[in-house]
């Protein structure tokens, strides 16, 4: 078993380097999404002792949130904006890769020096992807232009704090979880249609060239 | 018995490594719906190469007759060290992978110098290109041998592909997994098989491997092409012996599926080649630092 769920860290670990190294935004959208499937499917590969109620509701609820709801409505607002890939990021797409494997060797590092308070009984690496995650999703919001990107930086960052979640699903009550769900919903869905109104009002979607507006 | 088996594996590289390029082109062919150059074709033309006179540039110096055969006899000694079919290697010791890619890089530094002889500007670039990426190869060598070495607790190459069984690979699948795929981008950039570089095209301003090797002619360049299937050769066995985790003990049967297991990559290398289209240049060291970031999550993996 914990085998497994460290393949689905590895499968994790590669998706996030796979965002960092793509440009183009389907691809990107597809990462995320695929992304979230894995780590929605995750609460099921955690759990031990039998499968309830309460672990399969949180594990649908999050594949159809994560890998159909967002992935449709960031692809829409792709469409709308007819931006296809992000030309000219602040930072180059192989010194991503390159600041990635940085971030990866910190939070490995880190992730086996922060103990939880109680044993989790699955993988000792969930703590290191959750952070290297984390900083994964605050790395592409800073260093990409496009909106669309920076919604998927803000998912892929919420998809890490979701995965702490999971090495607590035993202890934390559904409705927390369920409740942080349906605000990343809404962010997104808030998200969606304000690149909608940038893109209609201004003719593209770089983020930089609105902090130079004027009244 | 250990030696006489070690000298038969090398006897095979030997003999069967230009059959690879046949695999590999044949499967090419069948994807674009020809029929294709002759299986043997390779062997065809090393005899045909080898039976010619050798034309020399008046500009060039003893390094323009010298890259081809050190290229060769550099390349032919990193045969003897990675060991082929779960057997022992003929040159076998803790740290061989260093001299394994230094054997490399001292063919790769005798074809560029000899290019560089030549003068030709055509031949510069193509040199300028090869070092450029195999200096981003190397590294991405070194950490994906690395994370295979503390997975297996082996430090000699034979050692290693020894250990790779199919217990290692259900406690280090991910570790395993992740080298292999980083050696399999390294295995098509110093092959400059597609998408870094195109062994068929050879007067475009975008190719590397045979940009270099252009004034090369007759027994020379006989040399050359034997001494790059030999190359595939062993970077293929590297790769079969990470991969296939099988030993059954019997060296015979072991051979036969090592063998098949090559013949498979070269048709799976052949898929890559008609599937996919050459990276720009600039891609390719992209494509390097990403294989290098596969490399150090295994090594990071497996040190854990």
């Amino acid at each position: 078993m914990t085998n497994w769920i460290d393949t689905v860290m590895v499968l994790i670990i590669l998706s996030n380097l796979m965002l960092l190294g793509s440009s183009r935004l389907a691809a990107c959208i597809r990462i995320v999404a695929s992304q979230g499937i894995i780590l929605g499917l995750l609460p099921l590969l955690a759990h031990e002792g039998g499968i309830d109620g309460h672990v399969v509701l949180l594990a649908a609820w999050s594949v159809t949130l994560k890998g159909v709801a967002f992935p449709w409505l960031l692809t829409r607002a792709m469409r709308d904006a007819s931006v296809r890939r992000e030309v000219e990021p602040f930072v180059g797409y192989t010194t991503s890769l390159l600041a990635g494997c940085a971030a990866l060797a910190v939070s490995l590092w880190a992730g086996n020096r922060l103990p939880l308070p109680f044993a989790i009984q699955n993988s000792s690496l969930t703590v290191a992807v959750a952070l290297f995650t984390i900083m994964t999703g605050l790395f592409v919001i800073v260093s990409r232009r496009k909106a669309v990107n920076q919604v998927l930086g803000y998912l892929v960052l919420e998809n890490g704090i979701y995965m702490y979640g999971v090495a607590f699903v035993q202890k934390s009550p559904l409705l927390v979880e369920l409740g942080v769900l349906l605000d990343v919903f809404v962010a997104v869905f808030v998200m969606g249609i304000m690149i909608f109104h940038i893109n209609r009002e201004f003719d593209h979607i770089d983020t930089d060239q609105l902090s130079i507006l004027k009244e | 018995m250990n030696i006489a088996i070690s000298i038969i594996d090398m006897l095979l590289a030997f003999l069967l490594a230009p059959l690879m390029l046949g695999i590999i082109n044949r499967t090419k062919a069948f994807f674009a719906g020809r029929t294709g150059q002759p299986l043997f074709q390779a062997y065809f033309d090393i005899r045909r190469l080898l039976l010619k006179g050798a034309v020399y540039s008046k500009t060039t110096t003893w390094v323009m007759r010298a890259g081809p055969i050190v290229g060769l006899s550099a390349t032919i000694m990193t045969a003897a060290i990675v060991p082929f079919g779960g057997s022992q290697a003929l040159l076998a010791f803790p740290g061989d992978i260093f001299l394994l890619a230094y054997l490399l890089g001292l063919a790769r530094f005798f074809t560029v110098i000899a290019a560089l002889d030549t003068g030709s500007s055509f031949e510069g670039m193509g040199a300028s290109r090869e070092v450029q990426f195999s200096s981003l190869a190397e590294p991405v060598l070194f950490l994906g041998l690395a994370a295979v070495a503390r997975q297996t607790s082996s430090l000699s190459l034979s050692g290693m592909l020894q250990a790779v069984s199919i217990e290692t690979w259900i406690t280090g699948g991910p570790v395993l997994f992740l080298a292999a795929a980083a050696i399999l981008f390294i295995f098509l950039t110093e092959n400059s098989r597609v998408p870094v570089d195109d062994p068929n095209t050879h007067l475009e301003l975008t190719m590397i491997h045979e940009v270099m090797v252009l004034d090369h002619c007759g027994p020379d360049f006989a040399f050359i092409q034997y001494g790059a299937a030999i190359k595939l050769w062993v970077f293929g066995a590297l790769l079969t012996g990470i991969i296939l985790p099988l030993h059954t003990g019997n060296n015979l049967l072991d051979g036969v599926a090592a063998v098949a297991c090559m013949s498979l990559l070269a048709v799976v290398v052949g898929i890559i080649e008609s599937t996919m289209a050459r990276f720009r240049l600039l891609r390719v060291p992209q494509m390097l630092v990403g294989a290098g970031a596969l490399a150090l999550l295994a090594l990071l993996l497996a040190l854990r």
